[in-house]
């Protein structure tokens, strides 16, 4: 576990920090530099354990201090089973339908975005989770330009942060209600993705991480299911779809192999159900049918397990990571550079180059 | 297209809901400690204190390697800070470890600014951070942060109270880093002396109003251990690498004749408390403290300096670039008024300096004038002279003639005359 390590990085770095003349004169300060090194490891008896490795227990105790924030929105036209999948991966009623007081459900004239916050907590860790539902999406019988609500509340999002971000008093910890996953909600149509489906993933994938599923998957067999799957990451890789995990954003060897198994599975065929039923002595998660009862977390029967460990028990952090140094600073140069161009027309000065954010 | 309603439920009132089975996000905190573990930690410490108080030694006892070079002379002209970064690794943890040292500091005569490049220099990497969480393509993600998050003030072990020098230097320095005073070489002082001594430098800072780094106590899990430690500050260290066997054991000590000072048996010194909460209980927090308490009020003060003001909510978009281009627009137009002021005073003068050169001219020119009529009058004056004495010989010469011609006339008219005259006197 020994290893010493030249860095020419870190000498850079050192000698980076001489400051630009319009703020303040540069010091008269040397910086020199060496990297090398390594304590001793185990074996020179105990009194060489130095204890840097407690600040592993440091971090896990901040962390559960502090709590986590998670916001994901579910995406996909009515009768989905999209408010029933939210309260079966959080085992509880998160979803807005099971909040709102509203006796009849009727499909909305336009898309709406309602959004419900819930404390949860498990084994001490404290989570602000926010559901938002999108209700209207996908039913209008024109369906044009539905994903621009989408879009603007999700820049919204990113907006409001970057505002807070900038302000010289600033909170300590900034409120995050960045979106940080879309769950794509795909009908179980069996043949390929729709033209409303490929719109509106090609577009939102460039500011957010989407996460697409074949909803109510029961309907098909595993073999229609298996078609189904390869036709869909065919036409995503043919539009130049990105979702998550991002084959670009994979930052080792490690994290390919891993993602790559996923990304083989992908889109998920997920059931979602909250009523539970007896099975072999045991009350599961299941939907009960006349011809048997389909068990939701059993991975023979459905991918729901899968779904589950990719955006709770594995891939949470690296979710909120890509969110926020990625999508959030996409936006963030985009509109520090807006600004730049406004006040250089103003100047007569050369344009900026801008990367466009498609509406 | 639909027109769009933002309804948003809860937020403060968010519900707290049970759980009805196991979800899994317990795994967060691991999640979240795996992925600092691949990214790696990076530490930086800052020794103040005079030359030959042991700094390096500690920093070497602390971490359990031999680090630097050769200790410092003590002719330094001025405080010079001088930082090195190791990477040290303990299980799978993975430390970027920084420490800088004051060299020089308290060997001057006159100490007045020995504190000016310590603060510039917290300051200069607060600075850098802050550049870098401006700029526009950033990535703060893969950042070095230089920022102290420790500061290490080395008392020296008089005995009696705290140097002025020290009071001044830390008082600067406590609204800009951690401090963690710790009495150097503390086996240089007796137990009764020792508890005197650090009662009086825990009063002298605090009617000071000096603001040292307090343990924090909110914590259930160590704020115990935190409060007690509290009460130990100054911590009295003595720092060795050197081995000494004592009973069947090697240990860290320091050998006199009279006996031996073991650095880790916590009836001789403090250094196990120091490592206990500078390393394995704070390391964390002191990182936090100095992000969001020192780095922010730097931040706050900075850009205040630089104009910007946080305007109501409407027109905030990037008041910060717009005040900043409005600045370097400022800056600019004034760069061109000197500019221009300064043309004109080089056309002014050189329009000065035409027209005394043409008066020059116009002198001499009259001058050349005055010269050449006085010649000219001389010439005229010479030239009527020589017309009068030309004049006057021409008279001269005629009478000359004239004269001549008589005489001639007489000679002829004369011979007779004389030859009269010459009858006369033979008669």
């Amino acid at each position: 576990l020994q290893k010493a390590l030249g860095d020419a990085e870190t000498c850079r770095a050192m000698s980076e920090v001489a400051v630009p003349e319009m703020m303040m004169p540069p010091p008269a300060v040397p910086a020199a530099c060496q990297v090398e090194k390594t304590v001793p490891g185990p074996g020179m008896g105990d009194f060489s354990y130095v204890g840097i490795d407690a600040i592993l227990e440091q971090m896990r105790r901040k962390a559960m201090k502090q709590g986590f924030e998670l916001n994901i929105m579910v995406v996909g036209q009515s009768g989905l089973g999209k408010s029933t999948l939210m309260n079966t991966l959080f085992k509880s009623k998160v979803s807005r339908k099971s909040v709102q007081a509203t006796s009849q459900e009727k499909i909305p004239k336009t898309i709406h975005i309602k959004s419900v916050s819930h404390d949860i907590e498990e084994k001490g860790v404290r989570m602000k989770l926010t559901v938002i539902d999108t209700p209207g999406f996908g039913d209008q019988i024109n369906n044009e330009n539905c994903w621009q609500p989408i879009m603007k509340f999700i820049n919204a999002q990113y907006e409001q942060y970057l505002q807070e971000e900038i302000n010289i008093n600033r909170k300590k910890r900034i409120p995050d209600s960045r979106v940080h996953c879309c769950i794509y909600f795909i009908p179980p149509t069996g043949h390929c993705l729709r033209p409303l489906d490929v719109e509106f993933m090609r577009r939102l994938s460039k500011v957010v991480n989407i996460v697409p599923v074949i909803a109510k998957a029961d309907t098909l067999t595993l073999e229609e299911r298996d078609f189904f799957k390869q036709k869909i990451r065919e036409e995503l890789r043919a539009n130049g779809i990105d979702v998550y995990p991002q084959k670009e954003f994979d930052e080792d060897a490690e994290d390919r192999m891993i993602n790559d198994k996923i990304r083989e599975m992908i889109p998920f065929a997920v059931v979602g159900s909250d009523q539970e039923y007896q099975v072999n002595g045991r009350r599961l998660l299941g939907r009960k049918t006349k011809w048997g009862t389909i068990e939701v977390e059993n991975i023979a029967h459905c991918e729901f397990a899968y779904l589950r460990d990719l955006l709770i028990r594995t891939h949470m952090e690296n979710i909120k990571d890509i969110t926020s140094s990625i999508h959030y600073e996409v936006y963030r140069v985009r509109r520090l550079n807006e600004n730049n161009t406004a006040v250089a027309h103003a100047n007569g000065l050369p344009q900026h180059h801008m990367t466009s954010h498609e509406m | 297209m639909a027109a769009t309603e933002i309804a948003r439920q809860a937020g403060e009132g968010a519900r707290a809901v049970p759980l009805a089975g196991h979800v899994g996000f317990d795994s967060m905190p691991d999640q979240l400690v795996n992925k600092s573990v691949n990214h790696g930690f990076c530490f930086n410490i800052l020794c103040v204190g005079e030359t030959g108080l042991g700094k390096s030694t500690l920093m070497d006892t602390l971490f359990n390697t031999k680090f630097e070079g050769e200790p410092t002379q003590h002719n330094q002209p001025g405080v010079q800070l001088k930082s090195n970064t190791y990477e040290l690794q303990e299980s799978n943890v993975r430390l970027k470890l920084t420490v800088v040292n004051t060299v020089g500091f308290g060997d001057q005569i006159n100490k007045e600014d020995s504190y000016k490049s310590i603060v510039e220099f917290i300051d200069t990497q607060f600075e850098a951070y802050l550049q870098e969480e401006l700029k526009i393509k950033r990535t703060l993600h893969s950042y070095h942060d230089t920022r102290i998050h420790a500061c290490l003030y080395f008392i020296a072990p008089t005995g009696h109270s705290l140097k002025s020098l020290d009071l001044v230097t830390m008082k600067k320095l406590d609204s800009k880093v951690n401090i963690i005073p710790i009495i150097a070489k503390s086996d240089a002082i007796s137990k009764s002396e020792l508890t005197k001594f650090k009662i009086k430098i825990t009063s002298e800072l605090v009617s000071n109003g000096v603001q040292i780094y307090q343990f924090p106590t909110d914590d259930e899990t160590v704020a115990e251990i935190n409060s007690t430690m509290n009460g130990h500050l100054p911590f009295a260290v003595v720092g060795s690498t050197e081995e000494v066997k004592i009973g069947n054991k090697m240990v860290k000590a320091r050998q006199y004749p009279w006996g031996t000072v073991q650095v880790e048996n916590e009836n001789h010194c403090d250094f196990v408390k120091l490592r206990e909460m500078l390393i394995r209980v704070n390391m964390e927090d002191l990182r936090e403290q100095t992000h969001t308490r020192h780095y922010e009020l730097y931040r706050r003060c900075k850009l205040e300096e630089m104009g910007f003001k946080d305007t109501d909510p409407d027109c905030k978009p990037f008041s910060l670039q717009e005040t900043y281009e409005a600045k370097r627009n400022e800056f600019m137009g004034d760069l061109q008024k000197k500019e221009e002021e300064m043309r004109q005073m080089f056309v002014q003068r050189v329009k000065e300096k035409e027209a005394e050169l043409k008066e020059a001219e116009k002198e001499l020119h009259e001058k050349f004038d005055r010269l050449k009529k006085l010649h000219q009058d001389e010439k005229k004056k010479l030239e009527d002279k020589k017309k009068s004495l030309d004049d006057e010989l021409n008279g001269f010469k005629q009478k000359k003639t004239a004269a001549e011609l008589l005489q001639s006339q007489a000679q002829q008219a004369g011979g007779s005359t004389t030859l009269k005259r010459d009858k006369e006197r033979k008669n």
